[in-house]
C-alpha cells in the first residue's frame, strides 16, 4: 500500500482537538513569572532604573546584573555586512520602543506586572531614526558605530552589459514601489519556561520556537555555559511563520535566571509585546528600471532595494536576509539576460526585522508582476502573452544571479490559470459592471519559490552560522514499532504525519506504527528547523534515507531468519517476504533485540540508523489569480475569487499541502489589503493591538481554489518541492494587479501595499 | 490583593476557587481549574482563542472576570470529547477536513461553532461565515475550518443549502 500521496488526516490533531495540546504556557504551573520592562522611547540614554521596595521573593534584573553575558551578534562575511550587537539587557542606550530594559520576577504574572509598573525608568530621549529616509539622510544619527550611514548590508550585483541593454531598448519601464511593515502574528505569541534541575544541574528551556537546536547553541554561547547543560524543548508551538526562528534576548535571560536562582522562570508574551517587540518584516522600498524590446522581450533589469531592518540584526540569519534574498531572486521565473542591482539593510530605531513567510519574495513578486502588467500596457501586449514570452521554458536554467532553476511548469501553470480564470468571460463582466459604475479587476501573479535548499545556498550568502542539512535518527523498538527522531521542528505543518507516511512506504509498515519525535534537543539529533519551505524536502529526504537504511538492516536480518538472500527479501504489510515465506517485522525486531544469539554472525547488529540530507535546492512555482471589486467611493476592496495553480512537485499529503496554500494565501491577501505596522515620527508604534494591526478573519478571505500540478523535482529525494511560503508570495502581487486593473479607468496604479481604503481613495483623488 | 471565593461549574464539574477580583475567567480556568485547553491569543477580546460557553452563550473568557462567572455553568474544549477521548462530530469534522494546523486557535473555534450549532434553526453559508469571522486563525486561511463546520452541521442535520455567496 502506498501511504505517500494520500490525504491522510494528521496524527497531531486529536490531542489538539481535545484541548490536550501542550503549549509552553500550559506547562508553566509552579514557575515564577517574569515581566519585561520595555523601553518607552525609540532612542535614548538610560540614566537610572529605580525599583520600589520589592516584596519578598521578587527580583529585578537589569543590564548591570548580566556581567559576562555576551551580546547577540550574528555574522555575515559578504555584502559589506557590519556586525552589530544586541545586548540581552542594555546598560547604556535603548534602540527601539519595546526593547527589554529590565526583567521583574514575582510569584504571579499579576504581581510582576504591578511591580514593573512601579519601577522608575529614567531615560534621556535622543533623536530617533525611524524610516528609510531618516536612516539615509546625511547627518542622521548613527545607531551603531560599526555601521556608518546606518547601512548594515550593502550588496551589489552588476553585469557589465546591463547599460547596453537599456541603450538598445525599445521601451524602458521605470517605477518605485513600497511594502509596508508587517508582523507575522502567530496566534500563540512567544513564550519561554526555564527550569533548573537540581539533580543534574541542567536547565530545560521550553520555548515556543522554530529552531530549538539553534536556540540552544545561541544561548549556551551567550551565557558561556556548557551546551550539554541546556536542553531546549519546543512543545506544541502555536504558529511561527519565521518569527520564532530568531534568538531573542528574552530567552537567554530566562536561562540566566534559572541558573542563577536555581528555579523555574516563565515568561508568556502578551499580544502587545508581540506586536511591538518580537520581530517585524517586509518594510522595503524598491526602484525598478526594466528594458524591453518592442516584441515584449525583457532585455535587462535594474533594481535598487532598500530594507528597513530595525535596530538589531536577527540571529542566525542576520538582517541581510531580506535585502539579499531580493538581490538574488529578483529575476524570478523570467529569462533575464542582464541584471544590475544593489540591496541595502538599514538600521533604524524600530523593532528588528526577521524572516516572515516568503521573506522578501512577496515584495519581489509585487515588483516583478507589477512590472509585467505595466510593461504590457506600455507595449500594447496582452499581459498573459507578455509573461509567456519571457518565462523560462528550458531547464535547467541558470539565472543572472547564478541560481539554477530545475524542471518547472512556469508557462503551463500560467496557461492553466488563465484558462481557469476565464479571462474573456471576466472582461465581459468587467465591462458590464463598469457601465453600472462598479469596478471589477483581475490580476495575475506568476512566481517561482526557491525551496528545500541546504548548506550550499546558505553558505553562498556568507553566513557565519550556515544552516541547511537535516539529520534523522531512526530505530525499530523491540516491539517492532519505529521511532523517527528529527532535528527539524514543525509547528503546525503536520510533519509527524507526512514523515510517517514516507517512512511507512519504505518499511512496508502501517504509519500508525511510526512515531516522529521532534522539538527536544535531548531526544533528537542536531538539526535546523522548519523554515524556508524545507520540511517536506529536507526532513522528508533525510527520513526517506534513514528508513531505507533501516529497511536494508531488516532485510539482512530477515534473510538470515528466512534462509534467503537479502536481495530476495521485500518488506510489505508489516512483514519481510522471501517468496512465499515471511516473517513479521515485530518478530525480527524481537529477535534482534532479545534473541541476538540467533543473529550472532551479524556482528554488532542492531536496528538503528542515522541519515543526513543536504540538497542543493529546488524551485516550486505557481500562478495566482485574484478577482476583486473596488468601491471607488470608499476605497474598500472585496476579493471575489482567488485561484491558485500550484506546482510543488510530488505531493506527499495533499490535504496538508492544500492547507499550506490556504494559509499562505490568506496572509498574502492580508499583506495586500490589511496588515501594516505603523510608527509615529518619534518611533512610537501605533499598532499595538489586534484592533489596530489587522489579521484577516473569515469575512475577508474568499474561497481559495487550488489546481495542483506535479512536476517532480530531480533535485530532491522525495520528488517534492516545498510550498509552505508560496501562498504568501503570490497573493499580494495578484491583488495589487487586480486593483490596478479595476481602477484602470482612473489611471490608478498600485505601488504601495497594503492598499488600504485610505490609500486607494488618495490614489483615485490624485488621479482625477 | 484579597481573594474572593467563587464556585465555577466547568463541564458539569464544580470548582471551588478563590480569585482576585481582577482575575479573568480565562486565567481562572487555566490556572485555578487546571484546564489549559482554553488558550489566550490576545487578551483583548479580538482573536477569540479563549472562547468558552457561559450559561450557553459563546463569550471571550479574557473579557470576563472570574467573579462574573460565579455560580454559573461554563463549557470548555475539554468537555467536548467523550470521557474515553472519542471525538464528537464537530471535532471529528475538524480532524477529517484538516481544520487545524498549529491548533492554538482551535479550542476557540470549536466552542464558537458548538454555540452556533446549538442555536435553533439551520445554518447556511452566510451565517457560517458571519459567525466564524468572530475568531482569528493564522494558519488555515479559514478554508478548512469552514469546510469542517459545514460538514459537522450537515451531519447534525443543521445545514441549510443556499446558493453559493
Amino acid at each position: 500500500m502506498n501511504w505517500t500521496g494520500r490525504r491522510l488526516p494528521r496524527t497531531e490533531d486529536p490531542a489538539l482537538l481535545r484541548g490536550e495540546g501542550a503549549f509552553t504556557a500550559d506547562l508553566a504551573a509552579g514557575a515564577r513569572a517574569v515581566r519585561f520592562l520595555r523601553s518607552p522611547f525609540a532612542a535614548g540614554r538610560i540614566l537610572s532604573i529605580t525599583a520600589p521596595d520589592l516584596p519578598p521573593g521578587a527580583l529585578l534584573v537589569t543590564g548591570a546584573d548580566l556581567e559576562g553575558v555576551g551580546t547577540i551578534r550574528p555574522e555575515l562575511f559578504r555584502f559589506n555586512y557590519r556586525a552589530i550587537a544586541q545586548p540581552v539587557l542594555p546598560r547604556e542606550r535603548v534602540h527601539f520602543v519595546g526593547q527589554p530594559v529590565a526583567a521583574v520576577v514575582a510569584a504571579t504574572p499579576e504581581e510582576a506586572e504591578d511591580i514593573a509598573e512601579a519601577i522608575l525608568l529614567e531615560i534621556e530621549p535622543e533623536e530617533p531614526v525611524v524610516t528609510i529616509d531618516d536612516a539615509l539622510r546625511p547627518g542622521a544619527p548613527i545607531l551603531h558605530a560599526e555601521a556608518p550611514g546606518n547601512t548594515v548590508v550593502d550588496g551589489t550585483i552588476r553585469h557589465p552589459d546591463c547599460q547596453a541593454a537599456f541603450a538598445r531598448a525599445d521601451r524602458i519601464v521605470e517605477f518605485s514601489l513600497r511594502s509596508g511593515r508587517q508582523n507575522a502574528t502567530p496566534m500563540e505569541a512567544r513564550a519561554g519556561l526555564a527550569a533548573y534541575d537540581r539533580a543534574t544541574g541542567r536547565i530545560r528551556l521550553t520555548a515556543s520556537c522554530q529552531m530549538p537546536h539553534m536556540l540552544r547553541t545561541g544561548i549556551a554561547t551567550l551565557l558561556g555555559m556548557a551546551e550539554a547543560d541546556l536542553q531546549v524543548v519546543a512543545p506544541d508551538v502555536g504558529g511561527g511563520f519565521g518569527q520564532k526562528m530568531a534568538l531573542f534576548p528574552e530567552y537567554p535571560l530566562l536561562v540566566w535566571l534559572a541558573r542563577r536562582h536555581r528555579g523555574s522562570f516563565c515568561w508568556i508574551e502578551d499580544r502587545n509585546e508581540n506586536l511591538i517587540a518580537s520581530a517585524h518584516s517586509r518594510e522595503q522600498r524598491h526602484h525598478l528600471r526594466a528594458a524591453f524590446a518592442a516584441d515584449g522581450t525583457l532585455l535587462g533589469l535594474e533594481a535598487d532595494i532598500l530594507a528597513n531592518t530595525g535596530a538589531f540584526s536577527c540571529y542566525p540569519t542576520t538582517c541581510g536576509v531580506e535585502p539579499l534574498m531580493a538581490l538574488a531572486e529578483y529575476p524570478g521565473p523570467y529569462r533575464l539576460p542582464t541584471y544590475a542591482a544593489r540591496a541595502r539593510a538599514l538600521a533604524t530605531h524600530t523593532c528588528p526585522a526577521a524572516p516572515y513567510r516568503g521573506v522578501s519574495r512577496p515584495v519581489v513578486t509585487f515588483g516583478l508582476e507589477r512590472l509585467m502588467d505595466r510593461a504590457a500596457a506600455a507595449l500594447g501586449i496582452d499581459p498573459v502573452e507578455l509573461r509567456r514570452r519571457n518565462l523560462v521554458t528550458e531547464f535547467p536554467h541558470v539565472t543572472p544571479t547564478g541560481l539554477t532553476l530545475d524542471q518547472a511548469s512556469y508557462v503551463e501553470a500560467l496557461d492553466r490559470a488563465a484558462e481557469a480564470a476565464d479571462i474573456p468571460g471576466f472582461r465581459a463582466r468587467q465591462a458590464a459592471a463598469r457601465r453600472d459604475g462598479r469596478y471589477l479587476g483581475l490580476g495575475l501573479a506568476v512566481f517561482n519559490e526557491r525551496t528545500g535548499y541546504g548548506t550550499p545556498a546558505f553558505a553562498a550568502r556568507g553566513m557565519g552560522i550556515v544552516p541547511g542539512y537535516e539529520v534523522v535518527d531512526i530505530a525499530m523498538t523491540p516491539a517492532g514499532d519505529v521511532e523517527v527522531r528529527i532535528g527539524a521542528s514543525p509547528h503546525g505543518q503536520g510533519l509527524r504525519t507526512t514523515l510517517a507516511q514516507l517512512a511507512a512506504d519504505r518499511l512496508g509498515l502501517d504509519p500508525s506504527r511510526i512515531r516522529v519525535i521532534h522539538g527536544d534537543t535531548d531526544r533528537t539529533p542536531y538539526g535546523w528547523g522548519s523554515f524556508a519551505s524545507r520540511g517536506a524536502v529536507i526532513a522528508g529526504g533525510a527520513t526517506q534515507l534513514a528508513a531505507d537504511k533501516l529497511a536494508t538492516r531488516l532485510r539482512r536480518a530477515a534473510a538470515r531468519l528466512l534462509q534467503a538472500e537479502p536481495e530476495a527479501v521485500t518488506l510489505r504489510d508489516g512483514a519481510a517476504w522471501a517468496g512465499e515465506a515471511s516473517i513479521p517485522l515485530t518478530e525480527i525486531a524481537r529477535r534482534v533485540h532479545q534473541r541476538s544469539e540467533q543473529l550472532s554472525d551479524l556482528d554488532g547488529f542492531n536496528l538503528a540508523e542515522t541519515a543526513q540530507y543536504d540538497p542543493g535546492g529546488t524551485f516550486s512555482n505557481a500562478c495566482h489569480v485574484a478577482e476583486v471589486e473596488v468601491d471607488a467611493e470608499t476605497g474598500h476592496v472585496r476579493v471575489l475569487r482567488f485561484l491558485v495553480v500550484e506546482d510543488a512537485g510530488r505531493l506527499l499529503n495533499p490535504l496538508i499541502a492544500d492547507g499550506q496554500v490556504h494559509g499562505g494565501v490568506a496572509q498574502g491577501i492580508a499583506n495586500a489589503l490589511l496588515e501594516e505596522v505603523l510608527y509615529a515620527a518619534d518611533g512610537n508604534p501605533l499598532t499595538g493591538s489586534l484592533a489596530d494591526y489587522l489579521p484577516p478573519s473569515a469575512a475577508e478571505i474568499p474561497l481559495i481554489e487550488i489546481i495542483h500540478m506535479e512536476t517532480e523535482s530531480p533535485e530532491t529525494l522525495t520528488g517534492a518541492k516545498g510550498l509552505g511560503e508560496g501562498g504568501a508570495i503570490g497573493a499580494p502581487a495578484a491583488i495589487a494587479n487586480a486593483i490596478s486593473d479595476a481602477l484602470a479607468p482612473f489611471g490608478v496604479d498600485i505601488a504601495e501595499l497594503p492598499a488600504t481604503p485610505a490609500r486607494i481613495r488618495a490614489l483615485i483623488r490624485n488621479a482625477r | 490583593m484579597s481573594k474572593t471565593p467563587i464556585r465555577l461549574t466547568v463541564n458539569g464539574l464544580p470548582h471551588e476557587v478563590a480569585v482576585e477580583p481582577r482575575r479573568t475567567l480565562a486565567d481562572a480556568l487555566r490556572d485555578d481549574c487546571g484546564l489549559t485547553g482554553t488558550h489566550l491569543g490576545c487578551e483583548h477580546g479580538v482573536c477569540g482563542a479563549c472562547t468558552v460557553l457561559l450559561d450557553g452563550e459563546a463569550v471571550r473568557a479574557c473579557l470576563h472576570f472570574a467573579v462574573q462567572a460565579d455560580s454559573r455553568a461554563i463549557r470548555t474544549v475539554e468537555g467536548l470529547a467523550a470521557p474515553d477521548g472519542t471525538l464528537n462530530p464537530l471535532q471529528r469534522a475538524f480532524w477529517e477536513n484538516h481544520g487545524l494546523q498549529c491548533g492554538f486557535c482551535t479550542p476557540g473555534f470549536l466552542m464558537l461553532a458548538t454555540w452556533m450549532l446549538e442555536q435553533p434553526g439551520p445554518v447556511d453559508e452566510a451565517r457560517l461565515r458571519h459567525v466564524l469571522s468572530s475568531n482569528l486563525c493564522r494558519c488555515t486561511g479559514y478554508q478548512n475550518i469552514l469546510t469542517a463546520v459545514r460538514a459537522a452541521a450537515q451531519e447534525l442535520g443543521k445545514w441549510a443549502e443556499t446558493a453559493p455567496a
